[in-house]
């Protein structure tokens, strides 16, 4: 969470690139492809991860179920207690881990974050994911892909590819979390960037 | 929240709530076929016992090995201890190995405390109980199992316990767990009486915040929680009460005496139980008695615990969340 100053000085330096029409569309897009590359998504289980991840997997969910007219299990990963970069940073509180009550052993789990940057996130929740189950296959769907990958990984559903320079920040605001959808690019302040 | 887990009264509401929290997302691991997490990988936790106790330790060493610490196990017996060696002596030995945290359990009150701030050691230090002085785990878990059974599992999340009505009965005078319980319930808004024989009340209980009756029937039919604590023979040096019957009698808990609570209200338990003297075996074995999930949530409490105090490079856990990707 952002302080109130922070917020301010998004509000001010930063410049929207997606707003709440386009996050629709984008998402929507991504729903159709599920159905497509799952071949009608029966076996899918939407995985968010906190805390706009968790959002983003419920407003697919509603989109995938328009489309496929089932209804799709949606949970939530926490991956705080798998980052490895715990030693870095104080002890942070941990988000809620939530998986659907029929598992996802065997199931295609998608996961579903707001941002792809270095790809740690997504290690750390491949292997959260090892504890949990056996999943027939994984997935991942994000709303922006911004670059500078520190891990071979790669999203297989990508809302907008942003290429962005390390100075800039992206920040995503969701109507549930921030009382509106937009996807904000500023320049990192020098002292409070907030990303590795 | 502080770098140490000394004492119960050195948390403050918030620290409190954060480490209830943390224990409920522990406990879903405890769900899990896997049990494990991979937080505390490298890092080495010695638990230091130099007074006898199972339950505590191996509460403490299932929720250090659920994180994948290193464990090491001390115990005084049979070790430099007996031969005479020096707290001072044994701690700097422990930081010479290069320990991240120490769990120790001491028969002298304050002995956690001269650990943690004497500079021989740059561990965390965790307070696993000390002397007749303070047990903050075991008053975690308590207020841990009081939030869900009394609030909720999922409703609890974010909760104290305001309002709530808790009575504690026995042996306050030798009680650590009763000391840490009154500190921690306070912080957590309930209110909190103590029913005890008067020779089992300790000299200055006015200044605790708390309530002292010597009547149990009377305060029985407004707890929300009634814990009954373990009668300490083995620090009992003087007659403190005429016969175990006679105790029994004023301040046992038995059938009659629990038909008497609220429907909602729940039965708690320390550890370890004296059947037929401070609580009957039907009380103990009834739906309402929580002493078995105490035991449960002592090692999500233990696990939050030391996620909090170690998880990090600097142990002051917050409720923000950096977003990194």
């Amino acid at each position: 969470m952002d302080t109130e100053q922070q917020k301010q000085q998004y509000a001010s330096d930063a410049r929207p690139v997606l707003e709440a029409p386009d996050i629709a569309r984008v998402l929507t897009r991504i729903a159709h492809e599920i159905v497509e590359r799952a071949k009608g998504a029966e076996d899918v289980v939407l995985l968010g991860i906190p805390t706009r991840g968790v959002h983003l997997a419920q407003r697919l969910a509603v989109k995938l179920q328009e489309i496929t007219d089932r209804r799709i299990p949606v949970g939530s990963l926490d991956i705080t207690m798998y980052r490895d970069d715990l030693r870095m940073h104080p002890p942070r509180a941990l988000a809620r881990t939530d998986i659907p009550s029929d598992g996802i052993d065997g199931r295609l789990v998608v996961l579903v974050d707001d941002v792809l940057f270095s790809g740690r996130t997504i290690r750390a929740a491949l292997d959260a994911l090892n504890d949990i189950g056996r999943p027939r296959a994984v997935q991942l769907a994000v709303l922006v892909d911004r670059g500078h990958r520190e891990l071979p990984i790669r999203a297989d559903y990508v809302g907008k590819n942003l290429p962005t320079s390390l100075r800039e920040t992206v920040k995503v605001q969701l109507a549930e979390e921030d009382g509106r959808d937009t996807v904000l690019l500023g320049v990192k302040q020098t002292s409070q960037g907030g990303q590795p | 929240m502080q770098r140490h887990l000394i004492s119960a009264a050195d948390l403050t509401r918030d620290d409190a709530v954060l480490i209830l929290d943390t224990a409920e997302e522990m406990a879903r691991v405890a769900d899990r076929p896997i049990k494990k997490l991979p937080t505390l990988r490298g890092r080495t936790v010695v638990n230091l016992f130099f007074e006898d106790s199972t339950r505590t330790r191996i509460s403490f060493e299932a929720a250090e090995k659920r994180l994948s610490a290193d464990v090491i196990n001390f115990t005084a017996k049979g070790s430099s201890v007996s031969k005479g060696e020096s707290l001072k002596d044994t701690a700097q030995t422990l930081e010479a190995m290069g320990v991240d945290a120490v769990v120790i359990r001491h028969g002298a009150s304050g002995a956690p405390y001269r650990l943690a701030t004497s500079g021989w050691i740059d561990a965390a230090v965790i307070n696993a109980g000390d002397g007749t002085h303070q047990h903050p785990t075991q008053a975690l878990l308590d207020a841990f199992t009081m939030r869900r059974r009394l609030v909720g599992r999922d409703e609890g999340l974010g909760q104290d316990l305001s309002g709530r009505r808790i009575t504690l009965v026995g042996d306050i005078l030798h009680s650590r767990v009763a000391r840490s319980n009154v500190d921690l319930l306070h912080t957590l808004g309930a209110e909190v009486t103590l029913v005890a024989p008067p020779t089992l009340v300790p000299v200055g209980v006015e200044s605790w915040p708390c309530e002292v009756s010597y009547d149990l029937d009377r305060t029985l039919s407004k707890s929300d929680a009634v814990m009954l604590l373990r009668v300490q023979r083995e620090r009992m040096n003087a007659a403190f009460f005429p016969t175990e019957r006679e105790y029994s009698r004023r301040y046992g808990l038995d059938g009659d005496r629990m038909a008497k609570m609220p429907e909602h209200a729940i039965v708690m338990h320390p550890g370890p139980m004296v059947r037929g003297m401070e609580i009957t075996a039907e009380v103990a074995d009834s739906e309402r008695c929580t002493a078995i999930e105490q035991v449960t949530n002592g090692v999500s409490i233990r696990m939050a615990v030391l996620y909090l105090l170690l998880g990090g490079n600097e142990p002051a856990a917050t409720h923000t969340r950096t977003e990194e990707k």
